[in-house]
């Protein structure tokens, strides 16, 4: 500890003016290299990202249909009035909307507990018992969602039968029939898979918190609660953003799930499957295209307002800058 | 010094190895390349699902051609509105391996609209339609003209328990009503068997019902855009008469709303299990369960099958008609020996040997006379009878916009009541002026 504080001293005062041509070569070649390095994958991206992007901006100003080549027509703003005007596109909206704030608060909840129960374990248990979690996460969406499908069907579900005790549910009890039932399996599903993420996050923050802040506390007569909710907490309030911005950012976009157990039937439709019906389904390019600006645009706004308003730092206490 | 130069070495040494397995890795991609030049030409025919039967009819007429062309297949995805997806898209693209492709009759008019399906030789079409039966041959046309060959041909017929009609009363050798079913239904304590899901079957049971009462879901379906939608009508009320009253009553079980054709005969197979209308492969499926131990024997022989339940007492059922027709890619570059391989694929032979291992019935006449058919479906002479009764779906280029809305008007089958059809027409025409999403 001391060495570090003395080095530390010492290289101002002595040393500054050779440090500071030495580290802005060091910086100059450090830029290079990181140019070097992460420019290929920066050029791809931008020919994977924003060539389509640019495209399904262009589009969404046609009337365009994959089938009708010669129809195309230019129609400026139409297809987004159509689909504003539209109560479909709201509804659809609210859906994702309630899929977001249900499942990032609960997972918050679930995955807070998890990293608490793995950052306390004892070692001996600690790698079994991360890996026990984990599991759901390994899983493919795709996969996960067809299980739970076939948990819960009415014709080869087993969860009606092992369940009938529980008032309203019962042999006859279809969860798929209507939105409520439909969308609760729906986020059970996405907060089973994806809480192990959000735990590890959060794992990573709590480890971060200095031992003597909660030991302190405790000295001082602080109860867990308290302990939890005015050391911790407060303390990782950065790792906790940053779990949010992710998860938030994803759950917007959830798709395999609804895509596998309703097809967005009796009103569970996200907007993008909204989207992919309207683009891939009815082969209308120009207002699927339209519709997956603005879902581009809500993703873009849920970012800037976790960025900006939040000051979610995700480059990490300004390192690499 | 040497710890550090070992791993260089070591790490140069690898970086030859990769090289030297890339280079190796692209010379047999391009021998490979060079050695599918040499053959015969290689056709590629997009197949939907199946039991293996389209494979194997590719194996013999490549077989059959001498060496003039091989059919290579390539499986679809599993639903029809995922396949035309990706043949639309393909086609849209200009792909130049759209040799032969097993189409849905409801998606021919939006293909072949564009110009994305290569019109059929003349003579072609007179070899290989001279024994059609009508309700395929109407299939297979677009603008009065046949665009595609069929091939296969799908109707749906009435599966009932006998023990269940004869408890009711029911004389199944005389047509019987959906009125009839429902009371039947309705008395026994028994599940109908119908699909009540938010998909193509719904378009299919709803359509159905409306050309057996008399009516049309739309007129003028070349007009695309501006087509007649027709469903506000007394054909229309009382289609949704049928279906709204099943779906109040729970007459279809508590999975009618999320049920498709398999569910429906899952449940019809169980103690609930009365009337179903349903496609052949029930039959197939059913005898392949006793066989694999899951059901019993005395279950198929309790299935009895009758002609698709008339709406009007006095009037003949017109029952859904499905299937596979053959197409050829505009884009093609083989389209003289694609339409010579579809000749050989369509043949009453191939037909036959289809519908007695795969469960498809032929759209040809002849291959209904073929003994393995009639031994392997006892019921093959109704379901002749069906698809000459049978109507088509809509044909229009903008099914799946008429087709879709219907499925989200029409589910789940307990909120249909009167104004159905009335909201439902409203609903296509804005959908089709591009002022509503779907």
């Amino acid at each position: 500890m001391s060495t570090t504080v003395d080095s530390s001293t010492r290289a101002p005062g002595t040393q500054a003016p050779k440090a500071k041509r030495q580290i802005s070569d060091r910086v100059r070649a450090e830029r290079k290299l990181g140019w070097l390095l992460a420019g290929p994958a920066f050029i791809i991206m931008l020919l994977v990202t924003l060539y389509p992007i640019v495209q399904a901006l262009y589009d969404s100003l046609f009337s365009f249909r994959l089938t009708a080549p010669g129809d195309k027509e230019f129609v400026f703003l139409g297809n987004y009035a159509t689909v504003f005007s539209d109560s479909l596109f709201w509804q659809n909206l609210g859906v994702t909307l309630l899929i977001t704030v249900v499942t990032v608060l609960v997972e918050l909840v679930l995955g807070l507990a998890l990293a608490l129960v793995m950052h306390s374990a004892i070692k001996a248990t600690r790698g079994l018992l991360r890996t026990a979690i984990l599991v759901p996460y390994g899983i493919i969406t795709v996969v996960s969602a067809f299980a739970w499908f076939y948990a819960f069907d009415i014709t080869t579900g087993y969860v009606n039968n092992w369940f009938d005790w529980v008032p309203g549910i019962g042999p006859d009890f279809n969860w798929f029939a209507s939105q409520g039932p439909a969308l609760t399996i729906i986020m059970a599903s996405e907060i089973w898979k994806t809480t192990p993420f959000i735990s590890l996050l959060l794992l990573s923050g709590l480890a971060q918190v200095p031992g003597e802040l909660s030991e302190a506390a405790r000295v001082d007569g602080a109860s867990a609660w308290q302990r939890l909710t005015k050391v911790i907490l407060p303390n990782m309030k950065a790792a906790i953003m940053v779990a949010v911005v992710f998860r938030a950012l994803d759950a917007f976009r959830i798709f395999d799930n609804i895509f596998i157990m309703t097809q967005g039937q009796y009103g569970t439709e996200a907007l993008s499957l909204l989207a992919y019906r309207t683009s891939i389904g009815r082969l209308e390019i120009g207002l699927g295209s339209a519709i997956s600006v603005i879902l581009f645009l809500c993703v873009m706004l849920i970012a800037f307002t976790a960025i900006k308003v939040f000051k979610v730092d995700l480059a990490g206490s300004g390192k690499g800058r | 010094m040497k710890a550090t130069h070992t791993p260089r070495r070591a790490r140069r040494g690898r970086r030859i190895r990769s090289a030297v397995a890339l280079a190796g890795a692209s010379a047999m991609l391009l021998t490979a390349c060079g050695s599918q030049e040499s053959g015969p030409p290689t056709l590629t025919w997009y197949i939907n699902p199946d039991d293996g039967g389209q494979a194997t009819i590719a194996e013999q007429c490549s077989a059959a051609s001498d060496g003039k062309y091989k059919i290579e297949t390539s499986l679809l995805p599993r639903d029809a509105s995922s396949q035309r997806e990706q043949l639309a898209r393909r086609l849209a693209a200009g792909d130049t391996s759209m040799d032969i492709m097993s189409l849905d009759p409801p998606f021919v008019p939006e293909l072949a609209e564009p110009g994305f399906l290569a019109k059929p030789p003349a003579d072609v079409v007179e070899r290989t339609t001279s024994d059609t039966l009508d309700g395929p041959l109407e299939g297979a046309k677009w603008d009065g003209e046949i665009v595609a060959v069929p091939f296969w041909a799908n109707t749906q017929l009435l599966w009932y328990r006998k023990s269940v009609a004869q408890a009711a009363g029911l004389d199944m050798s005389k047509p019987v009503t959906w009125d009839q079913i429902i009371d039947a239904a309705r008395s026994q304590d028994k599940y109908l068997g119908v699909q009540g899901t938010q998909a193509e079957s719904m378009t299919v049971w709803v359509n159905g019902l409306v050309a057996s009462a008399g009516g049309e879901i739309i007129t003028a379906g070349e007009e695309g855009q501006d087509a007649d939608i027709t469903l506000d009508t007394e054909a229309g009320e009382k289609a949704a008469d049928i279906v709204g009253t099943i779906g109040k009553e729970g007459l279809g079980g508590p999975g009618l709303p999320t049920q498709d054709e398999n569910s429906s005969m899952i449940q019809f197979q169980g103690d609930k299990g009365s009337f179903m209308v349903n496609w052949p492969f029930v039959w197939a499926a059913s005898n392949g369960a006793v066989e694999e131990g899951s059901l019993d024997k005395s279950l198929v022989d309790d299935i009895g099958w009758a002609q698709w339940p008339r709406v009007n007492a006095d009037t003949p059922s017109a029952p859904p008609l499905g299937g596979i027709n053959i197409g050829v890619g505009a884009t093609s570059e083989n389209q003289d020996l694609a339409w010579e391989a579809v000749e050989c694929i369509v043949t009453p032979e191939h037909q036959s040997q289809y519908f007695a291992t795969n469960g498809n019935p032929p759209s040809s006449a002849k291959a209904f006379d073929d003994a393995a058919v009639r031994e392997a479906y006892p019921q093959a002479s109704v379901i002749r009878e069906s698809l000459d009764n049978a109507a088509p779906r809509p044909q229009t280029p903008y099914y799946n916009e008429i087709s879709t809305a219907i499925q989200q008007e029409w589910t789940p089958p307990q909120s249909v009541n009167e104004n159905t059809p009335k909201e439902t027409t409203a609903f296509i025409e804005q959908v089709l002026k591009g002022d509503a999403l779907l």
